[in-house]
């Protein structure tokens, strides 16, 4: 209850902050956005090969986009916390009796619900592409969307208390989030790949993730890769949270 | 002002805080013993790096002790850190309120935070805006605040609950003068109120001017303890420095030996005389001069200031330090 209570009042607080530089959910959209426009035409030439997943490009590569977006839209989350560090707000607020776990998952959620519209504003951008979807499937992938966004904030929230200073912050971040992207088939499906580079690719949970996302958008709901994706992001951003939680509770300013 | 039989509201002993580096473990704290009354204002006097902050930081439930116990409040900080935390504000050396919201939001944030109602927490909000007079600005995001707005402000975000015990890290470091004053103005009014303060400076005014009691510290250790005025006496005492008109041999050997000269020398037309208490001395000596004949030009009284404390118990100079 009172964490509960907690956790809205974090993000209250920190949705309120946002709101006053609504320029962020632009600026998030505009990466991926440039990827549909940019990007996914060059796929449409190669839907044909053999080996390249049935459904057309756009139907392919959204869904793997909405994970980029879940991963690059939060791994910088970090940056805040920061700066919060430097002014002492971290400091102040945990000596206050709020739940540890309130003052990670407020703000984990307040990032979430961006995560969100920015993923429905890509979705709409798309629509006049040939993209389509069913109701409950846009539901499926707005709830991994979230879910790798939980896994991905936490353990961004947890590097920064961790590391303090955005100077080694920034490369880690950046260094860890490429091959993550590259090793998830978000740009090109890994069923092109050779089989060692398919390989290494099932050890990258979002990869998985990416798969379960492309099956939802081509109507399978119920499927195994739904199920796996699903289940391997549950158990990660539970992981994360509890590790992040833990950061919080110990950080030291 | 004391009370007859002061109550502590913070029991320190043994308290240790090493720190992990590179060249091995660094002891920031190295076991302290304090006690602090309630309705005081207690001072933390030392350099940067003695280990204030460190020290403060584990009261406030911020960093766990290596080793040591301490009460606060009547709560064991080890093992009610919650029980504790509803007991005592903390205002950092960096403040802590967020540069894109307004004062008044951040006050009714962590009014809620401490369990209040909406209402309630805009009725406290309220009156913590007027006691600490910052109508002007509440409403203002903060990032547009004066430094002593902004100083106001954290304490008043501090004192949100009600705390028995306010924990102030160098309150006026970097103030101009007058918000410098204005500060303590606040912290006065606060021990009128009945809150029990808890400050570190490395001012050495500060400290003198607006602390009941002090203590010194050094490298983690507390190396002197007392009032103001009982540290600077424990010095020397006064020092009374007498203008003559003849030659000042005669009448140092004549001051010399009354009981409350604890030091004299004599330089060209002038002595100087280190005596228990300056002002009662004072009198005595004038009598003393004037019975024997001996004209006098001036006389003059001057504690030794907390910087002579810190002197002869570091060695160094805070003063030096400070600049």
């Amino acid at each position: 209850m009172k964490l509960a209570r907690d956790t809205w009042l974090v993000f209250q607080r920190y949705f309120g902050i946002f709101i006053h530089n609504p320029a962020w959910v632009a600026v998030g959209v505009i990466q991926p956005a440039l990827y549909l426009l940019l990007f996914a035409p060059l796929l449409k030439s190669i839907a044909d090969v053999p080996g390249f997943p049935h459904g057309g490009a756009y139907n392919v590569f959204v869904p793997g986009l909405l994970i980029q977006l879940g991963l690059f839209g939060a791994s910088g989350v970090g940056f805040g916390l920061i700066s919060e560090l430097r002014f002492g707000v971290i400091e102040r607020l945990r000596v206050t009796p709020v739940s540890r776990l309130a003052l990670l998952l407020g703000r984990a959620l307040r990032d979430i619900l961006t995560l969100l519209l920015q993923s429905l504003i890509l979705v709409l951008v798309a629509l006049p592409f040939g993209l389509s979807f069913r109701p409950l499937g846009i539901l499926i992938a707005l709830g991994l969307v979230a879910l790798i966004g939980l896994m991905v904030t936490s353990i961004s929230y947890a590097l920064a208390l961790w590391l303090k200073d955005e100077n080694s912050f920034a490369p880690i971040v950046f260094t860890a989030s490429l091959p993550l992207l590259l090793l998830s088939g978000v740009l090109l499906p890994m069923s092109l790949a050779p089989s060692w580079l398919r390989t290494i690719s099932t050890l990258n949970p979002l990869s998985h993730a990416v798969s379960a996302n492309r099956e939802v958008f081509l109507g399978h709901l119920a499927n195994a890769n739904v199920y796996q994706g699903v289940a391997i992001m549950v158990v990660l951003a539970a992981l994360a949270i509890w590790y992040a939680a833990r950061a919080f509770s110990r950080a030291i300013a | 002002m004391t009370p007859a039989a002061p109550e502590p509201v913070v029991e320190i002993s043994e308290l240790r805080r090493v720190f992990k580096s590179r060249r091995g473990p660094v002891e920031a704290v190295a076991g302290i013993d304090l006690q602090v009354f309630r309705g005081e204002i207690f001072g933390f006097l030392g350099p940067n790096g003695a280990g204030k902050t460190t020290t403060l930081r584990m009261l406030a439930t911020l960093l766990p002790p290596t080793s040591g116990r301490a009460l606060i409040a009547g709560r064991d900080l080890l093992s009610e850190p919650d029980q504790v935390r509803w007991q005592i504000g903390y205002v950092g050396q960096q403040g802590g309120a967020d540069m894109e919201i307004t004062g008044r939001s951040e006050l009714v944030f962590e009014a809620r935070l401490y369990g209040m109602g909406r209402e309630q927490a805009r009725l406290r909000s309220e009156e913590l805006i007027r006691t600490l007079e910052l109508e002007p600005c509440a409403d203002r995001r903060i990032s547009t605040y004066s430094g002593g707005q902004r100083r106001r402000l954290d304490i008043a975000v501090g004192l949100v609950h009600q705390p028995q015990l306010l924990f102030l890290d160098e309150p006026t470091t970097g103030l101009d003068p007058q918000s410098r004053a204005r500060v303590w103005d606040e912290v006065r009014s606060l021990r009128r109120a009945g809150t029990t303060v808890f400050l570190t400076t490395h001012y050495l005014e500060e400290a003198d001017a607006l602390c009941d009691r002090l203590a010194i510290i050094d490298h983690g250790r507390i190396v002197a303890r007392g009032t103001p005025d009982e540290l600077k006496r424990e010095v020397a005492g006064d020092l009374v420095t007498v203008g003559l008109e003849g030659d000042p041999e005669t009448a140092l050997r004549l001051l010399r030996e009354q009981p409350f000269v604890r030091e004299a020398s004599a330089e060209e037309s002038s002595l100087r005389l280190y005596v228990e208490r300056g002002e009662s001395a004072a009198p005595e000596i004038l009598r003393l001069l004037d019975r024997e004949g001996l004209g006098l030009t001036t006389i003059s009284v001057s504690r030794p200031s907390l910087d002579d404390v810190f002197l002869r118990q570091t060695g160094r100079s805070l003063r030096e330090q400070a600049a």
